[in-house]
């Protein structure tokens, strides 16, 4: 559960809003030509990122605006905000140092040493 | 087969050392160089898997890597509803090999499971509700999967303190059941099947994360990890909702979504509920421990996240929808609550598969049902990773589906919607 900062309304709580997957993922221009495996790409293959996330949400409760966030999926940290069609932020955030190591908040097995935290 | 078989005698033997001197359940060896077979993840899948390599097809020299402990994911964190009541014949026959093995499990393990077939009944409130649920009470049927339908009457003769008065918002018209579904206690399953593999020779390795995969020439020939370089040229990964982290090691994109999924459970109370009860409309399970919790479950999030917490509103809503169905459950307080990472597939169905890498193979995709096949997922699994090749069980749950569109969409089935 976290607030998320609404380009339109400001900030409201998770709640007020529904989450529509994976950002970016163009409609292929040429479908008669796509192969069955590119069409399973665009369907169904996600990144699923542990780390920078970058999706859209819509504000279902509010304005029923649709914009983009990028948020740590390791923390559920929100890194930013942008609109739709803008193109998603260069950013720097702390991913975890190993693949699937523990962050210091929303920790899950905690099995790496300390050091290797963030 | 077991060096130190539990039984009656050896409790009363223990008793006269003050039960200070039981053996350790496993050992917890240092990795070796290299072996036979490598299992990612040491939940219940993955530790069935090495179990069955071993027992049914010989390969002893396994070693499960576990980036935490034993049974520490999602296998401790579910609420531990089996049953079989899938809709479609590939799911029936997948679940219903792994209801069959869940009724064995504790002679076989030498381990009470606490594996008890209470009933478990789905909850029809709406016209709708109640046609999808008589499609697939025949559907079972059909496939020689007990159900019975129980209308309004007979719901409440099986489970007394459900409301089913009609004035309600979200009325009981009936119900199915199967009386061969029930629970088990889930951590118990984990530390059985880690015994059993231990004793035919798998090294369990916990505290061990998995950095990354060596593949050459298309062929997997070892994993990276926090102990160092470990050499097999067959991986099977059970990572529930690391699974994609895993994958990326291996330049592996799937189509899996990670979600928190919570559950939690109240105050122990008098044994007041005996059987477990579903509804997929208003979204609530629930049913009580041996030690007098309620166990309830909520729903995913609609985000991605590794946290393993979700969001309160999905709690909120849980609770409602228990209260609506039981409204003597009004002033019960609620003890803990947590949440575990689910891998959800598109449609809601596993993906227990070879990869186009040599040697990798992936069981995945469970979502938020897993913990009810546990064994057969390990059974099928093992056969696929032995003959490089799938048990006819699996066949139709390869990842080559999603761009074949031989979908097995159990959205229906999943009993919740998530």
């Amino acid at each position: 559960m976290f607030l998320i900062n609404c380009p339109y309304c400001g900030e409201r709580d998770q709640a007020e809003f529904s989450c529509g997957g994976e950002a970016h993922i163009a409609r292929p221009k040429n479908p008669p030509e796509l192969s069955d495996d590119q069409w399973a790409e665009y369907l169904f293959l996600r990144k699923n990122e542990k780390g920078i996330h970058f999706e859209r949400w819509n504000h279902e409760y509010g304005c029923r605006q649709w914009f983009n966030l990028a948020r740590n999926t390791a923390t559920d940290e929100i890194l930013s905000v942008y609109k739709m069609g803008e193109a998603p932020p260069k950013l720097k955030a702390n991913i975890p140092a190993t693949p699937s190591g523990e962050p210091s908040i929303g920790s899950g097995n905690l099995s790496t040493s300390k050091k290797d935290r963030f | 087969m077991f060096n130190n078989k539990y039984s009656f005698l050896s409790i009363a033997r223990n008793a006269l050392s003050h039960h200070e001197n039981w053996q350790k359940t496993w050992n917890s060896p240092e990795p070796k160089k290299s072996y036979d077979a490598i299992i990612v993840g040491g939940g219940g899948h993955g530790l069935t898997t090495a179990y069955y390599l071993a027992k049914n097809h010989g390969i002893n020299n396994i070693a499960v890597i576990e980036k935490g402990w034993i049974g520490g994911g999602n296998t401790g964190r579910n609420t531990t509803i089996i049953r079989s009541n899938y809709l479609w014949d590939q799911s029936a026959a997948l679940y219903e090999h792994a209801l069959k093995l869940w009724e064995g499990m504790s002679q076989e393990l030498n381990y009470n499971v606490m594996f008890s077939q209470r009933g478990v009944i789905n909850v029809a409130h709406n016209l709708h509700d109640v046609r999808e649920l008589k499609r697939r009470w025949h559907a079972n049927r059909l496939n020689d999967i007990d159900c019975e339908w129980l209308d309004t009457k007979k719901v409440k003769e099986f489970c007394p303190i459900i409301n089913t008065s009609p004035n309600i918002r979200y009325p009981v018209l009936g119900a199915t059941l199967q009386r061969r579904a029930g629970t088990a206690r889930h951590d118990a399953v984990a530390w059985g099947y880690a015994r059993g593999a231990d004793e035919m020779g798998v090294d369990i390795i916990q505290n061990c994360e998995v950095t990354g995969i060596n593949i050459k020439n298309g062929n997997v020939t070892g994993i990276e990890t926090t102990k160092g370089t470990i050499n097999s040229n067959k991986i099977g990964v059970a990572a529930a909702g690391h699974t994609s982290v895993i994958a990326n090691m291996a330049g592996i994109k799937l189509p899996l979504e990670s979600k928190p999924l919570q559950a939690l459970v109240s105050e122990p109370v008098k044994p007041i509920i005996d059987t477990v009860v579903m509804s997929n409309t208003i979204h609530a399970y629930v049913s009580q421990s041996d030690k007098g919790e309620l166990v309830i479950g909520a729903g995913t999030d609609s985000y991605t996240s590794y946290t393993q917490r979700g969001g309160f509103n999905i709690v909120e809503d849980t609770l409602m929808a228990i209260i609506e169905m039981f409204p003597i459950f009004s002033r019960m307080k609620m003890l803990r609550h947590w949440g575990g990472i689910v891998d959800i597939s598109p449609d809601a169905s596993p993906i227990i598969s070879k990869t186009h890498v040599n040697g990798l193979y992936f069981n995945c995709g469970w979502g938020t049902g897993g913990f009810k096949a546990t064994p057969g997922s390990g059974w099928v699994f093992a056969h696929t990773i032995a003959n490089d090749q799938a048990h006819e069980l699996n066949a139709p749950f390869t990842i080559n589906r999603f761009s074949s569109g031989e979908l097995v969409d159990e959205h229906g089935a999943a009993a919740v919607a998530h």
